[in-house]
């Protein structure tokens, strides 16, 4: 299947809601998964955010980056913020103080803040049922305080505080599946989106805006800081984690699950580890066990689109 | 509007430190940041704008021909246009002293 | 004047917020706090309130679903107690830096451990330094009428700072009392609509909560410091004009007797009612005994603290929490610095006593007083502090 349709890009806003300038590593894909989501949502929009690097690099006071309504309150409550922003904008609303323009509520946070410290609060705000859209930019680790490891980390990789060393291969836990979490608790939309697809990611993010009720998207960020590749690869790694099965790119709406960009043949998944100076360390046992459950878990995924 | 951070007293600050002017840390000029920068060979670009959506720096703008070509007040040379660029046509060249 | 009747404190409370038309209520069920938001959420259900009830998953979530709701300019509560506000410190600290007039009525319960449902003050006092307006009410009607003072203050342009209004776990939030209602038209005189100084809105974009450099950050705090104390103003100015309209003026500082008093008690929240018993007894003694009740604790009022104990030559500070290891109590400590410049200052004995809902009798307070005559013939320590009562 093409990566994308070519000449599409002329079909997307020239607008630029999130602007240049940032404090962004060179070649960050979450920095462009920012800057397509953001394009995909308009002005029509207020975001809440965690702390984290999308945060910090966007916003030293007194600059932004941000030509939307934007608020960052701390690290693991920006499901409970979006809340409160949605909450009080439909009481105005329907008060009469405040005209409806059908603003979209966006919460966004990355891999630490969502399923780690921020999980009790998307959870609660997925259950009381808000009309918002949570974006979650997985860099696969604690990024911003400096390359530690998270419950999104995936297995072998090593990061500060899952180091590869003569005891231990790096991190020893799976992924968590955050995907699987979100549809769990029942919402209308649930997706996986990556920067290197990006009108997938942008058709994914305007449908979930018109969602009533909750909506998640999870979006693979590359980082080439602490991936350890070189800045240039970003969206060529991004799109090996599709191609290897790695990090399948699906929707479920209401339960349905439906595979976005199909990958008839998956590449086998040394195509994706070996390039990564943080999994350089693996074996051929562990690279293995990598691509067993990468394949079991995508026939897994496979079997439900089928249901 | 201050340069920096350092240039505001107390009595500068906007209540509660909100930021009312949207956007205006384009004014820190990343472009500083980098060592190589993209170069476009105009008779090879089809003109996809591939590495217009790709550019995380929000860095690569349209010509006048509909050509497109770094802003250099932004870029950091990460290569990725270079990279995803369909028809090889961008090359990354150092930047000279 | 409206109507007069006798009922629980916390449902009065909820029926003030009721009558202040709030917008948002956000806030999860911590003893001895529920009754107030049950009752919120039974107005809501039966459309008697029109606001947004959000029942969040974790007092954490309740602080920052205000946050949210407060910067989008919605009228927002909460309330909570001791472990409520113990896990929502984080975001009270920064919801005075981002300037969000939140009001949030704290039932003072003890912090753990051992786990307490019981009075005390060891939650308001933990969060001494969080930046909120931070106040005290003695009873029903004081926090009936509260309620409404603290939507006007916290909202004002000129402040804009969330707003902490104390009343003592089931002391106050549970007994029943003849309380007098306002009408609506009162309360649409003394409180106008929530106008936000800033909004999060798409049709004028602002960021909230950018982060603060080194170089920067002393700036921020000396803002945020000099907006507490511009308060004072809008708090004095609130209270004569409810005096005006209601016919009860409230001061920030009260005083009971304390004309030609040698000696006053000085005490927080609902134990001055029972210790205007014991000064009663002693006043009839022919004891020159008077109570001093600091009702607006932040900001600090020094002149008007100052102007109170002028002449007085012992002080006794009932504190009721305590500060481990420190220069006794909290209170005891924050009179001693206030008090450190003037001419004569008094002796101060601190009394630490009532943790945790132990009763705390007119005859204690008698007993207090006897023993600070005591202390008073020797020296008396900046750090030194009786808990009072202890089983040794």
């Amino acid at each position: 299947m093409e990566r994308f349709n070519v000449y599409a890009s002329r079909l997307i806003t020239k607008k630029e809601y999130f602007s240049p300038g940032h404090r962004a590593c060179q070649g960050c894909a979450e920095a462009l998964a920012v800057r397509l989501v953001a394009k995909a949502l308009g002005q029509n929009v207020i975001v809440s955010s965690a702390t984290g690097c999308m945060e910090i690099v966007s916003s030293p006071l007194p600059f932004t980056n941000w030509r939307v309504p934007w608020i960052h309150v701390a690290f693991e409550n920006t499901s409970a913020v979006a809340s409160g922003v949605e909450g009080g904008t439909k009481a105005l609303i329907r008060k009469g103080k405040l005209p409806d323009k059908g603003t979209v509520f966006l919460g966004m946070g990355g891999d630490g803040a969502t399923t780690d410290i921020g999980l009790q609060s998307l959870s609660g705000a997925f259950e009381r049922g808000h009309n918002f859209l949570y974006v979650c930019y997985d860099n696969e680790a604690y990024m911003n305080t400096g390359i530690q490891r998270s419950s999104s980390t995936p297995f072998g990789a090593a990061t500060t505080t899952s180091p590869a060393g003569k005891l231990k291969p790096g991190q020893i836990t799976w992924k968590k599946n955050m995907g699987e979490i979100a549809v769990a608790h029942n919402i209308p939309y649930v997706a996986t989106a990556c920067s290197s697809y990006p009108f997938d990611l942008i058709e994914k993010v305007k449908k979930a805006a018109r969602i009533e009720g909750p909506a998640y998207v999870h979006v693979l960020s590359v980082c080439p800081t602490g991936w350890r590749i070189p800045p240039n690869k970003a969206i060529w790694i991004g799109r090996l984690a599709v191609e290897t099965g790695v990090f399948p790119l699906y929707e479920v709406e209401n339960g349905k699950y439906r595979i976005t960009v199909d990958v008839p043949e998956l590449k086998p998944v040394l195509d994706y580890l070996k390039p990564q100076g943080r999994f350089r360390h693996l074996t051929p046992e562990l690279v293995d066990q990598i691509q067993e459950r990468v394949t079991r878990e995508y026939n897994q995924l496979k079997a439900k689109t089928a249901l | 509007m201050a340069k920096s951070e350092l240039e505001l007293s107390w009595k500068d600050l906007e209540v509660g430190c909100v930021v009312s002017e949207p956007g205006n840390a384009s004014q820190y000029r990343t472009g500083d940041w980098r060592s190589i920068r993209p170069v476009w060979d105009t008779e090879k670009c089809i003109q996809c704008g591939v590495c217009y959506i790709f550019c995380p720096d929000m860095a690569i703008k349209k010509t006048e021909d509909g050509y497109f070509e770094a802003d250099l007040y932004y870029c950091k040379g990460c290569g990725i246009c270079a990279q995803e660029c369909i028809t090889g046509c961008i090359t990354m060249v150092e930047e000279e002293e | 004047m409206g109507e007069r009747v006798g009922i629980e404190v916390s449902l009065a409370a909820a029926e003030a917020v009721k009558m202040a038309n709030v917008d948002v209520v956000a806030a999860y069920p911590i003893t001895p706090q529920t009754h107030i938001v049950e009752h919120l959420s039974e107005l809501v259900a039966d459309g008697e309130l029109d606001a947004e009830f959000i029942p969040v998953e974790s007092e954490h979530s309740a602080m920052s679903v205000c946050c949210g709701s407060s910067a989008v300019g919605a009228r927002t509560f909460t309330c909570t107690s001791s472990q409520g506000l113990a896990l929502m410190n984080e975001i009270v600290f920064i919801a005075p830096a981002m300037r969000l007039p939140i009001v949030m009525i704290l039932a003072n319960r003890s912090l753990s451990g051992p786990l307490s449902i019981w009075n005390d003050h060891t939650d308001v006092m933990s969060v001494r330094d969080c930046g909120w307006i931070q106040f005290f009410t003695e009873n029903g009607q004081e926090a009936f009428d509260h309620v409404m003072f603290s939507f006007r203050v916290a909202e004002n342009p000129a402040v804009s700072l969330p707003i902490m209004m104390n009343m003592d776990g089931f002391v106050l939030t549970h007994v029943i009392e003849p309380i007098e209602f306002w009408d609506q038209g009162t309360v649409k005189q003394y409180l106008p609509d929530f106008e936000p100084v800033n909004r999060l809105h798409p049709d004028n974009p602002v960021t909230m909560g950018a982060f603060g450099l080194p170089g920067i950050f002393t700036e921020a705090k000396k803002a945020q410091d000099q907006a507490l104390i511009n308060s004072k103003p809008v708090i004095l100015e609130a209270w004569k004009d409810m005096g005006d309209l209601v016919g009860r003026y409230y001061k920030p500082v009260e005083t009971y007797h304390v004309e030609g008093a040698e000696t006053v008690f000085l005490s927080m929240g609902s134990v001055g009612e029972t210790i205007s018993l014991a000064v009663d007894q002693l006043r009839a003694q022919g004891k020159p005994v008077g109570l001093v009740k600091l009702r607006l604790w932040r900001p600090f009022p020094f002149e008007e603290f100052r102007e109170a104990v002028r002449g007085v030559k012992q002080m006794i500070v009932i504190d009721r929490a305590i500060t481990y290891g420190g220069v006794g109590g909290p209170v005891a400590s924050e009179i001693r610095s206030v008090l450190y410049l003037e001419e004569n200052m008094p002796t101060i004995t601190n009394f630490i006593c009532g943790l945790a809902g132990r009763d705390v009798t007119a005859e204690d307070y008698m007993a207090m007083f006897e023993k600070t005559e005591q202390m008073a013939k020797g020296k008396v320590r900046q750090e030194d502090y009786i808990i009072y009562g202890v089983r040794e």
